[in-house]
């Protein structure tokens, strides 16, 4: 079968591909447009390293044909993370030492972003549902669910300083 | 059928380093015109931190700030000699050759100082923050980032140094036996409690809790990951980690992540830990090797705990709920 292009938005900003029939979206970020924070751990959805957002929702890219997020909207770690310094979630991986090799932190970050956009305070018990296709061979994943809590906290104290500014302003 | 609930403990002495046929690691050091210092080793960093330990070794050492050093590693086409990382010796071997290397570096820094202050070698001194100063005479300060591009554009000097550290090979005295395998040992004790149902025989791995002491912890945080992620490690290994098949046919046998079984964040333990440091003799500044180890004790300590929640004794890993069940089986026939 031929090749087709498929656009899709990256982060924000339109990309096109042209890719062979069931290219994986995890083969096109990886190796047609060079977004490695993508990990490629095992290709069949076992790990969890390769997860992304389509649409705000944590997929499995190495499962995802390309052409299925054609015209959808993909998070990758990339795009989340700011010119200068660290999301929020970032930082609380530092902070927490939540990665030692640092393979599947990219996934843990996207799978861990997803849950607090829907649920900004989530307990011990979301955490650890939400991080269950998630394997990490390295930290024993106590750090990991730490960070989770307190990047939950950061987000939570960043949208209320958000809200007093505005507050400011519109006084 | 119940929920029987038990406590285990193990215990294990852990050797830094093995004994090989003369166990060698060697670094090599050079500032660059603008001040740092380049690290450079063919030991590989494995996710345990070796990079930054070694930076900080290294900044120790040198008298500057972490910040200003580059480790330079797992190059072996390019790199100084190493045997690797495992045996847990690589902060132990690495950390020596790179202070070593350090000090001749930090000798050849002095040396150009000392013509570019008019000073003696022995007057000066590092601040630890990257200042290089007169002793007593704070006027008389320089960055070391300016001695080092001044080595290279004014004297034409390198500041370089050069480090190895070998463990000699040991042989068996052959009318004792007696022979010194290991540079140093680290040690451990672990207590683990289990519930074990007794209808479907899982275990529940309630707690994991250790005393180590480790040496001196050149870095607290990388020691406490390596203990948090090494109980893990080791909880899998005691309850479901092979490559064997659970039933006679190869096509059984896990083939991927998803078969393969691994405890997942569902599963953890409450794991804590206390940590001892009694300093080595020869470890870089009283360094032990930790890695290793840490997966070591809560195997038996967790087998330990299953045998006295249920008596039943298993001596081959992975405990799988059959085992359990069948040892359970034994037992009831056995007392019948």
């Amino acid at each position: 079968m031929a090749s087709r292009i498929v656009t899709f938005d990256l982060g924000g900003r339109e990309v096109e591909v042209m890719v062979r029939p069931m290219t994986t979206l995890q083969s096109v970020l990886r190796n047609q447009l060079g977004f490695t924070a993508t990990k490629d751990g095992c290709r069949q959805g076992g790990c969890g390293s390769c997860t992304v957002l389509v649409n705000g929702q944590p997929m499995l890219s190495c499962l995802l044909p390309v052409e299925d997020v054609a015209g959808q909207r993909v998070t990758t770690l990339e795009s989340i993370t700011p010119a200068e310094g660290l999301h929020p979630i970032q930082q609380a991986f530092l902070d927490a030492h939540a990665s030692q090799c640092g393979y599947c932190t990219p996934g843990m970050v996207m799978v861990s972003k997803a849950l607090l956009d829907h649920d900004p305070a989530p307990t011990d018990d979301a955490i650890r549902h939400a991080l269950t296709g998630n394997i990490c061979r390295c930290t024993g994943y106590r750090p990991i669910v730490t960070a989770v809590h307190s990047a939950a906290e950061a987000v939570h104290d960043a949208a209320d300083a958000m809200r007093g500014s505005a507050g400011e302003r519109a006084r | 059928m119940a929920r029987l609930r038990g406590t285990g403990m193990a215990a294990v002495n852990y050797p830094t380093g093995m004994n090989l046929g003369g166990d060698p690691s060697q670094a090599l050091i050079h500032a660059t015109t603008s001040g740092s210092f380049v690290v450079s080793l063919s030991a590989t960093d494995l996710g345990q931190g070796l990079k930054t330990v070694i930076g900080q070794i290294a900044a120790e050492t040198l008298g500057v700030e972490f910040g200003e050093i580059v480790v330079d590693t797992a190059d072996t086409d390019t790199g100084p000699h190493d045997m690797g990382t495992f045996a847990s010796r690589a902060t132990h071997r690495v950390g020596n050759a790179v202070i070593a290397a350090a000090t001749e570096a930090r000798q050849a820094l002095l040396d150009v100082a000392s013509e570019e202050l008019e000073a003696a070698v022995e007057d000066l001194e590092i601040d630890g923050h990257g200042n290089l100063m007169v002793k007593g005479v704070p006027s008389r300060s320089v960055r070391v980032a300016d001695i080092a591009a001044l080595a290279q554009f004014k004297y034409g000097r390198t500041i370089a140094g050069r480090g190895s550290y070998m463990k000699p090979k040991s042989i068996v005295d052959p009318e004792t036996g007696a022979m010194d395998p290991d540079s140093t040992e680290a040690h451990a004790c672990t207590v683990a409690e289990v519930e074990v149902d007794t209808e479907t025989g899982e275990v529940t791995v309630l707690s994991i809790r250790s005393a180590y002491e480790v040496g001196r912890q050149v870095n607290p945080a990388l020691v406490a990951g390596q203990i948090e992620g090494g109980a893990w490690m080791g909880m899998s290994h005691a309850l479901y980690e092979t490559t064997a098949p659970y039933y006679p046919a190869v096509d059984h046998s896990p083939r991927d992540f998803s078969e393969y079984l691994m405890p997942g964040t569902l599963e953890m333990p409450i794991v804590e830990s206390v940590i001892l440091e009694m300093p080595s003799s020869n470890g870089p500044y009283g360094v032990k090797g930790l890695g290793e180890m840490t997966a070591n004790s809560p195997i038996p300590a967790i087998v330990n705990a299953i045998y006295h929640a249920t008596g039943v004794r298993i001596d081959e890993l992975p405990v799988t709920p059959e085992k359990i069940l069948r040892g359970l089986d034994a037992m009831a026939h056995a007392s019948s």
